[in-house]
């Protein structure tokens, strides 16, 4: 067969369109893994936080997180007294060093591990112009960086403060509770370094799963509950000045 | 009536011609898995998860070091993790020969946990290090896998600096 110009005018297109595929290849899966399973998300337990830093740390080796960017991070409050409304909240390199021993001891003291919520109505995914992040049908918020343009859309919209642009990719990135981890059967970095259980991977989907019986038996809140954003990372014993 | 329909065939044909442009830039734009599972390419989901780990997890580090598993059943370090102090350590548990941890500092690491803060739980054990032990290592008087100090042995009491401090802020 002759390669004349009119075949290869019309072989180009495919051939493109068959090279990109190759290109893309097939990516690891992870066996026995099924995505409709599960619906995960994250305990915090704040009487238990020493505000140590392990989690911080654990995320950004496990995570490659450039430093002074956070997918998880510490806050200290300090409440005077009666003023519930204005608390003071540090968080010094988002307390990855820990914190500053001997600080003001009067009033409330307390860390609250903070990490994007896995929020199911995720105000993020909504304003997203290109479909670059998603919930997965396990609840996992992602962000798909070969997809993200970095136009920051979603950094804005977090009411949390959860994302930021990755000064190396520019793309989009935030917590992605461990995905690569919790789809082999493994908990999260900063649940496996947490020193007092403060933190704990939890699955909705599965009935066995102690989250169940800690939710029943405690009072559990979820922050910016009237953001109405489906958040589902629960905080216990959370004093009302956190926000 | 249709004198001049040759101008709409001439319309209709461009406007076909553009719309299998249209068609075939989408087809070859558009990620093959995008609209899988919603408004994304589904193939996202696997690139994420096929990251390779850093932590290997205490289940693997337990299946060889048993003797520090039995230590730590004693005491109350049973229930944190190694790599909680010992750092990321997948490649130590591919590979032990090769990657070996790097040894501990047990004066930096112990007081990220037990340096008294105030916003710590008070039922925490924590400690003023300056004043607890002037700075100096504290695995040379406690053993981190099973950091309490038993009292049946006096000797153990003498070495411990300054006790009021430790367990209250």
């Amino acid at each position: 067969m002759d390669l004349t110009r009119r075949r290869l005018l019309v072989l180009l297109p495919a051939a493109a369109v068959a090279w990109k595929y190759v290109l893309a290849g097939t990516p690891e899966a992870s066996p026995n893994y099924k995505l409709t399973e599960h619906w995960w998300t994250m305990l915090i337990d704040i009487p238990k936080c020493i505000g140590c830093g392990s989690c911080v740390r654990a995320c950004a080796e496990e995570n490659d997180v450039p430093d002074g960017y956070f997918r998880t991070w510490i806050e200290r409050y300090h409440v005077a007294d009666w003023k519930i409304e204005r608390p003071e909240v540090t968080s010094p390199n988002g307390g990855k060093q820990g914190f500053p021993p001997n600080q003001d001891a009067s009033g409330k003291n307390f860390f609250v591990p903070k990490l994007c919520n896995h929020c199911s109505d995720s105000p993020c995914t909504q304003v997203c112009p290109v479909g670059a992040t998603f919930v997965t049908p396990d609840g996992v918020v992602l962000v798909d960086k070969n997809y993200c343009l970095g136009c920051r859309y979603c950094v804005q919209a977090c009411p949390y403060g959860c994302r930021f642009i990755n000064p190396k990719t520019k793309t989009a990135e935030k917590c992605s509770l461990c995905y690569h981890r919790i789809t082999k059967g493994m908990t999260t970095a900063c649940c496996e370094v947490c020193p007092t259980g403060a933190r704990q991977l939890a699955d909705l989907k599965n009935p066995k799963d102690p989250i169940h019986e800690f939710l029943r038996t405690h009072n559990v809140q979820i922050l910016k509950p009237h953001m109405a954003t489906g958040a589902k990372v629960f905080y216990n014993g959370m004093d009302g000045s956190v926000r | 009536m249709f004198k001049d329909i040759e101008h709409l065939i001439r319309l209709a044909v461009v406007i076909l011609v553009l719309l299998a442009v249209f068609v075939v830039l989408r087809v070859a734009v558009v990620p093959r898995s995008f609209g899988q599972y919603g408004h994304y390419r589904g193939a996202a989901i696997e690139e994420t998860a096929a990251r390779p780990i850093a932590f290997a997890g205490h289940d693997a580090c337990e299946a060889c070091q048993t003797d520090v598993v039995e230590q730590k059943k004693q005491g109350k370090h049973m229930v944190v993790a190694c790599e909680a102090c010992h750092g990321a350590l997948a490649k130590h548990a591919d590979d032990p020969a090769s990657v070996t941890p790097p040894k501990l500092d047990t004066a930096v690491v112990c007081a990220r946990c037990h340096e008294a803060n105030s916003a710590k739980p008070k039922d925490f054990p924590q400690v003023v290090t300056a004043d607890h032990s002037g700075g100096i290592a504290c695995d040379t008087c406690h053993q981190p896998h099973r950091p309490k100090i038993e009292t049946s042995t006096t000797e153990a009491k003498k070495t411990e600096p300054k006790t009021k401090t430790e367990g209250r802020k």
